[in-house]
């Protein structure tokens, strides 16, 4: 049963439906093994920005604080997209990577393994 | 001259004889929620009044208690008894508790007067009646204990205007919103019984001997006088349990799926508990993990074993809350102070002291998974770079936390769920929080996220300063920020007549 109700056949509104956030997609990051960000992170992008613009400008607001993040070598970072491995160009945009609406990514950075090698 | 009547025809009289039979109307329409939960009630007469207190004694002895709660606290002002706190970083428990706490008493008078309406027998509404009246004397007198503070401390002058609107205490006030949405058997096993006879002595008991270790006399005075209406909440929350399992067996399964959904939606609340004991208390009472060693795996235990007879098992997911006792604090307590900024209490690292009080009480995780936070922490703040998270965090759908627990077989790894309904993304912290979700997707599509509420430009801003100025009306300067250098800290010196 989709609710316990009294009404029959109730229906919930959808409070974060993607009509609600004039056009852009809500995407989440996580940097694994970098704990010293407690969870992962929420942007609004457009669909069309390009995955090289998530890189140059995302990245730095959501993990430039963290001293390893100058270290990142993005050609080997390795990406997750709602679980699966992916592997995105710089010209791709997120909609045709395939991002939709809440989409998360998780970026592994090998080699770096957080603040003296302890995941944080 | 009219018979002066004895205490037990008193008692009958004004507690179940006050109800009616319905000659001329249909009793189902006077109880409109009693079947949509499918639970059963054969017979509500074999309801056992756990209170045993008529509504006259009831004013008399609560008006009794009172007068000397007040009298304590007149005496509290006088002495400006605030001077006498162990250290002023402990007011900021008080700030949690006023903002995230006692709004909760508050929602819970509205839950038990709505379910004291609704029940069909007249033994369980008196009962659900005065534990409202309870809820609503615990919501005033809190306030009143710790309106002093508010003349000397920043960030508790609009705690119930925060409570509606501050990211995190969405949590705590959407907990009681899914409990109060639900029908008026889930709500009691939600509130009745797994908050007030599980859980509470873990919210309960923390704060107020947190108070008394930390000489926070008014706190402590309220602790007392509610001890007693405590005691009767708790034999009302067994009393229920025991009456739907006695009442029928098909209400055994329906209870069980409560019992698992609440237990788990109680505990992840009760993360600011644990935070609060292991970090915010300058003089600590026990840790979380013995706490909840002593009163849910000890007391919690005996109970569930005491129910199995009526073929209800402990807790699904209690094995998880078990590994979980030794992080959560520690998840919580970074969270908040990355996110300083944005709190309306003051954060801070942790003095050389209590890191070496915490690696001792959590001698498997604190070293190897949250001293070197803190190392960090420590790091840039020597370097006058006090970290602040840029961004907003991931909030779990459920619980609507942030997403900081992690994995207990891999704990140095965050814990995602997802699932999708109805074409629609949504994620979550936990199994626990995903299975609650999927059991009743429409209720939960409708969480109100404070981040995507942000998004939605639903919060005012558009920068994250305006939002907690004037949305949630934080004194950023004052409320916000690190206990280092806030005014609360120098008016503090000023008074002890330190540097």
């Amino acid at each position: 049963m989709p609710v316990q109700a009294i009404t029959d056949n109730y229906t919930g509104q959808v409070m974060d439906a993607k009509a609600n956030f004039g056009g852009n997609l809500i995407i989440y990051f996580g940097w694994d093994e970098h704990l010293m960000f407690c969870a992962p992170k929420a942007f609004p992008l457009p669909p069309q920005m390009t995955f090289g613009d998530v890189i140059d400008q995302i990245m730095p607001q959501a993990f430039g604080q963290h001293p390893e993040f100058k270290d990142i070598d993005w050609d080997k970072a390795q990406w997750t997209l709602n679980r699966e491995a992916v592997s995105p160009a710089r010209d791709q945009s997120l909609e045709a990577l395939g991002v939709d609406h809440k989409s998360c990514f998780r970026l592994r950075t090998p080699g770096l393994t957080g603040y003296k090698g302890t995941g944080v | 001259m009219a018979k002066k009547l004895n205490i037990k025809d008193k008692y009958r009289l004004l507690t179940r004889d006050l109800d009616w039979e319905f000659s001329y109307q249909d009793r189902s329409k006077a109880f409109p929620y009693e079947a949509f939960e499918g639970i059963k009630i054969t017979d509500w007469s074999k309801w056992e009044d756990p209170f045993r207190l008529t509504m006259d004694a009831y004013w008399k002895y609560q008006a009794e208690k009172e007068k000397k709660l007040y009298a304590i606290f007149d005496a509290f002002q006088q002495n400006n008894g605030h001077l006498n706190v162990s250290d002023p970083r402990y007011v900021n428990a008080l700030k949690l508790f006023l903002t995230g706490v006692s709004p909760l008493e508050y929602q819970a008078y509205q839950g038990f007067a709505h379910v004291g309406r609704q029940f069909g027998g007249v033994g369980a509404r008196v009962a659900c009646q005065m534990q409202s009246l309870d809820e609503l004397r615990h919501v005033q007198t809190q306030i009143h204990a710790i309106s002093h503070y508010n003349k000397y401390f920043d960030g508790l002058q609009e705690y119930s205007h925060m409570h509606d609107r501050v990211w995190y205490l969405s949590v705590p006030k959407s907990f009681f919103n899914d409990a109060r949405a639900a029908g008026p058997f889930e709500y009691m096993i939600a509130i009745g019984f797994s908050f007030e006879y599980v859980l509470t002595n873990l919210l309960f008991v923390p704060f107020m001997s947190g108070a008394a270790h930390n000489g926070d006399m008014a706190t402590v005075t309220f602790g007392f006088s509610a001890q007693s209406d405590e005691a009767r909440h708790m034999t009302l929350g067994l009393e229920v349990i025991k009456f739907l399992l006695e009442q029928h067996e098909d209400n055994v399964p329906i209870v069980q799926k409560w019992i698992d959904k609440w237990f788990w939606r109680g505990t992840r609340l009760l993360t600011i508990v644990a935070m609060m004991m292991d970090y915010m208390l300058p003089n600590k009472v026990m840790s979380w993990q013995e706490a909840w060693e002593v009163y849910f795996e000890e007391a919690g235990g005996a109970l569930f074993k005491d129910l199995a007879r009526y073929g209800i098992t402990m807790p699904k997911y209690a094995d998880i809350i078990e590994k979980e006792k030794e992080h959560i604090s520690h998840q919580a307590w970074w969270t908040f102070y990355t996110h300083g900024h944005a709190a309306g209490f003051h954060t801070w690292i942790p003095t050389d002291e209590e890191l070496d009080w915490l690696s001792e009480k959590y001698p498997n995780t604190f070293d190897k998974y949250y001293r070197p936070r803190w190392e960090l922490a420590k790091k840039l703040e020597a370097k006058g770079e006090r970290f602040y998270t840029s961004g907003l965090p991931m909030l779990c759908q459920t619980c609507q936390i942030p997403m900081l627990f992690t994995e207990m077989d891999n704990p140095g790894e965050i814990s995602y769920r997802d699932h999708v309904h109805d074409g629609e993304r949504y994620h979550f912290c936990s199994d626990g929080c995903h299975d609650i979700f999927v059991d009743e997707p429409e209720k939960y599509v409708q969480s109100w996220l404070p981040v995507h509420q942000i998004f939605q430009g639903n919060c005012g801003g558009p920068d994250v300063e305006n939002i907690l100025s004037d949305y949630y009306r934080m004194n950023l300067g004052a409320d916000n920020l690190d206990m280092k250098g806030s005014p609360d800290e120098k008016r503090w010196k000023q008074w002890k007549g330190v540097a």
